[in-house]
């Protein structure tokens, strides 16, 4: 197959010493730079841009190492969520939802090697997909115009009530104050500043990553601040357990219809430019929720299946946005972004021809991504005995570093103080929110998926001249249409039966065995 | 690819006017040269400045490493605020700025600030605009786009990577005015966030026209998925772009650049101000930066000094005058 010649020919460009040795080191700064809060993907990529240029480094290994950074990045991000509850970036906080709940049971070991084994998987198979479909999948992206990409949010939203186990009106609630704070700034389609009062910090509306942080990291610290001398968190963190630091096979094995799935689910959402992986790693775990966890018992209070959904779907998605990137020049993500930029400078110009003009370049980078995958899984596995030891460090030590890595981050980022207050304002916000019972985590995706969900309403309707019709007018608005609905009706007309169903079907098991 | 031709042709009279100005007394060194990039990595500022900024250190034109500050936010405003108001006197600073910049002052985007509060010191190159359609439609010519906006504007909508009011519209907007619409807000325009995301949507079906620079066009050109049916140049390019026909060859005098270049802090001395305009032209006419041009898809524009501040100046007055025709400015 003329596919396979060209990847082995990649590998032959991307197995030399200095690539190897790039890559490695790719890996690990990216792992670090993903697990530290406030320093996603994107920014760690940024980082290391100068990095490139100063080694003087040609296209094939500078893409090595950013992306080598990149696949890092995201499996990082979830050794905060599990360890602390912190996500260490956007698409990692799905997987505090069942990661830190099963550190909390003394299974942080497991989990964080069940969740790096789900990122290989995702990774793994979403490279595969690039290899073998990336042409075709271009074909999948040009079908989603703005109707269907609004239905598609839409139905982001529907599902979410199955993040929540707790209470579906305070999840509605966060979603709506996440939808209310995506409104902040420029309106794009008018050009008309909305909500920013004359402030010109605000034009371009909330950073996830200032909202994230605040709202994760920081109302952690105000939580314990809270609870400073009343010796509740210093007198339970120190007995926490860590468990097992290999999964056992039996989990994986329970796991592994999950992983496969999400992996599906998490790649196509990367394709589509725009969603990305938070979108992927959200709709892989809703979905598995509904799938496999009908009556909400299990998922949100430590179930390794919600662990590995997220990861494994987010990975894959990592792999997905790469195919509009290289294929179309489009991004599909915040950090194929700022690869995409790297590609200009290096004077490779992303588009449909960039296959066929610097195939050297593409398959170099898609033999290194095998590579890089491999070495994440290698250095990942070992390394979670280190990474556990966070659990002992006292909060008392920890939280002061939480505080500080989270400030020293996001003024490295913007260089703004102004971020810095709106950070603080997140973390009070978060702090209330946590007394309340509201999960936070809908407000962040209400911020991350309501701008886009808006603007691209806005767009059809606009394209339409103002015709509401456009919004179902191809099969494919139709079928995602139908799924929100049922996504969203099912649980709420069915819910009361199926608890009746099963309340009957163990009375009948009772009277039988009695 | 070859730039240096027109290079010659067009800008020579240019190149001579500014070369005055390059013989000046060197009696200013920046200590810490420092370039302000008013957007995250990775965008198009960011890049002027981390380019620019190494392209002078291996030319030898500035003493040490130029050090990049991202200062995102508000499009560029929250670093020209902190400019104006805390840096004004900096001697060491220059910032990125382009047509987007100029555009928000036009605009009064940048609230409480203007123009001349800051000193332009030259541009490094420009990116010509293009008005594009789908390799399939039955559109062959800027003017067969424009005869079917005027029949009836809802039937054609434009899509472009800058939000309503931004270059990417006003771009097309220039080019509807100078063919005879005289409401030029009947012009359908879809806002993207960026030059990519509304080429796809073309493909896809959902549009029938695109604006943009031609380096977001350029990969989808040369694959052959979308047509260029005019380039807002003053006249062809060369190169592999020789093909592409001008709005004003086919009778629409319409002409959209963005611009790339620096602006640094009002209170700049003339002796740094010098200096900075000095370098900036030393560094457009070396090798070195012809050829990140030709990669970056850079067409020429080399104005330095008091001409850039009087190109700056008049691009601004030309933008507030639409701005005012289609709403944005009251």
């Amino acid at each position: 197959m003329e596919t396979l010649g060209n990847l082995a020919d990649g590998f032959a460009v991307a197995l030399t010493w200095q690539n190897m040795a790039l890559a490695l080191m790719g890996c690990f700064l990216g792992t670090i730079m993903g697990a530290l809060p406030g320093l996603g993907p994107s920014n760690g990529v940024a980082i290391l841009i100068p990095l490139a240029f100063t080694l003087g480094l040609g296209p094939t290994p500078s893409l090595i190492l950013l992306t080598s950074v990149y696949y890092g990045a995201m499996y990082g991000g979830r050794i905060s969520s599990i360890l602390l509850n912190i996500p260490g970036d956007e698409p990692a906080m799905m997987t505090c939802l069942d990661g830190y709940p099963m550190a909390q049971q003394g299974r942080a070991g497991e989990a964080l090697a069940l969740s790096g084994v789900a990122s290989f998987v995702g990774a793994f198979f979403a490279t595969w997909g690039l290899v073998l479909l990336a042409p075709q999948l271009v074909k999948v992206a040009l079908l989603f115009g703005p109707a269907e990409y609004f239905a598609l949010f839409a139905l982001a939203f529907a599902t979410l009530g199955g993040i929540s186990s707790t209470n579906q009106a305070k999840a509605a609630f966060a979603a709506a104050l996440g939808l209310g704070l995506a409104m902040i700034g420029v309106d794009t389609q008018t050009g008309v500043p909305r909500f920013t009062f004359g402030e010109v910090h605000l034009y371009d509306g909330i950073d996830f990553l200032v909202a994230i942080v605040g709202l994760f990291a920081l109302s952690e610290v105000f939580v314990f601040l809270e609870h400073r001398g009343t010796d509740r968190d210093i007198s339970t963190k120190p007995h926490v357990e860590i468990g097992s630091i290999v999964p056992s096979w039996k989990l994986l094995g329970h796991c592994t219809p999950t992983m496969l799935r999400t992996t599906v689910l998490g790649f196509v959402a990367g394709v589509l430019p725009g969603a990305g992986a938070s979108l992927g790693s959200f709709i892989s775990y809703s979905m598995e929720k509904r799938l496999v966890d009908r009556k909400g018992l299990t998922f949100g209070k430590g179930d390794p299946r919600g662990v590995a959904a997220p990861e494994a779907g987010n990975n894959a998605a990592a792999g997905g946005a790469l195919v509009p990137m290289l294929a179309l020049g489009v991004p599909g993500s915040g950090t194929t972004a700022v690869l995409l930029a790297v590609l200009l400078s290096l004077n490779i110009t992303p588009g449909p021809l960039l296959f066929t003009q610097n195939p050297d370049v593409v398959w170099g980078l898609i033999a290194a991504l095998f590579i890089g995958n491999f070495m994440l899984l290698a250095m990942n596995i070992p390394m979670v005995g280190l990474f556990t030891r966070v659990l002992l460090v006292p909060p008392r030590i920890l939280m002061p570093i939480v505080a500080m890595v989270s400030f020293v981050g996001i003024y490295g980022i913007s260089g703004s103080s102004f971020d810095l207050m709106v950070m603080v304002g997140f973390g009070l916000m978060g702090w209330v929110l946590r007394k309340l019972d509201v999960p936070l985590v809908p407000v962040i995706l209400g911020t991350l998926l309501g701008n886009e969900m808006e603007v691209n309403l806005r767009r059809a309707v606009n394209i339409s001249d103002g015709d509401y019709t456009v919004l179902v007018s191809s099969w494919l608005t139709i079928g995602l249409w139908t799924i929100a609905v049922v996504g969203f009706l099912a649980p709420v007309l069915f819910g009361g039966l199926i608890r009746r169903r099963m309340r009957m079907a163990r009375d009948e098991e009772g009277s039988l065995s009695d | 690819m070859n730039f240096r031709t027109i290079r010659h042709g067009m800008l020579a009279a240019v190149i001579v006017a500014t070369a005055p100005i390059a013989v000046v007394a060197q009696d200013f060194t920046p200590e810490s040269p420092e370039c302000i990039a008013p957007a995250n990595p990775g965008g198009g500022w960011d890049f002027t400045c981390r380019q620019v900024g190494k392209a002078l250190q291996d030319l030898d034109l500035i003493p040490s490493t130029m050090q990049v500050v991202n200062l995102s936010g508000g499009g560029g405003g929250v670093a020209f605020a902190e400019v104006v108001n805390k840096r004004n006197s900096e001697d060491d600073l220059v910032v990125a700025a382009s047509s987007a910049t100029a555009t928000r002052l036009a605009q009064n985007a940048y609230p409480g600030n203007t123009a001349d509060q800051v000193r332009w010191l030259g541009a490094v190159g420009a990116d010509y605009g293009v008005i594009a359609v789908a390799a399939d439609s039955d559109i062959q010519t800027l003017p067969d786009l424009m005869d079917a906006i005027k029949e009836d504007p809802a039937s054609v909508a434009i899509g472009g990577g800058s939000a309503v009011g931004g270059w990417d519209h006003l771009k097309v907007l220039i080019a509807a005015k100078e063919a005879g619409i005289d409401d030029v807000r009947s012009v359908k325009y879809i806002a993207f966030a960026g030059g990519g995301e509304a080429v796809t949507q073309l493909l896809a079906g959902s549009l029938q026209g695109f604006t943009g620079d031609l380096s977001e066009a350029q990969g989808f050109v040369e694959s052959g998925d979308i047509r260029v049916i005019a380039l807002l140049a003053p006249e062809r390019l060369g190169g592999e772009f020789a093909d592409l026909p001008t709005a004003r060859e086919q009778g629409i005098d319409a002409i959209g650049a963005n611009w790339r270049g620096f602006y640094g802090p009002g209170g700049m001395s003339d002796a740094a101000y010098d200096y900075w305009v000095d370098r900036i032209d030393t560094l457009y006419d070396s090798d070195e930066w012809q050829k990140i041009m030709e990669a970056n898809g850079l067409a020429p524009l080399d104005l330095q000094g008091a001409e850039f501040e009087a190109f700056v100046e008049e691009s601004i007055q030309e933008i507030e005058d639409l701005s005012r025709e289609i709403g944005i400015v009251q």
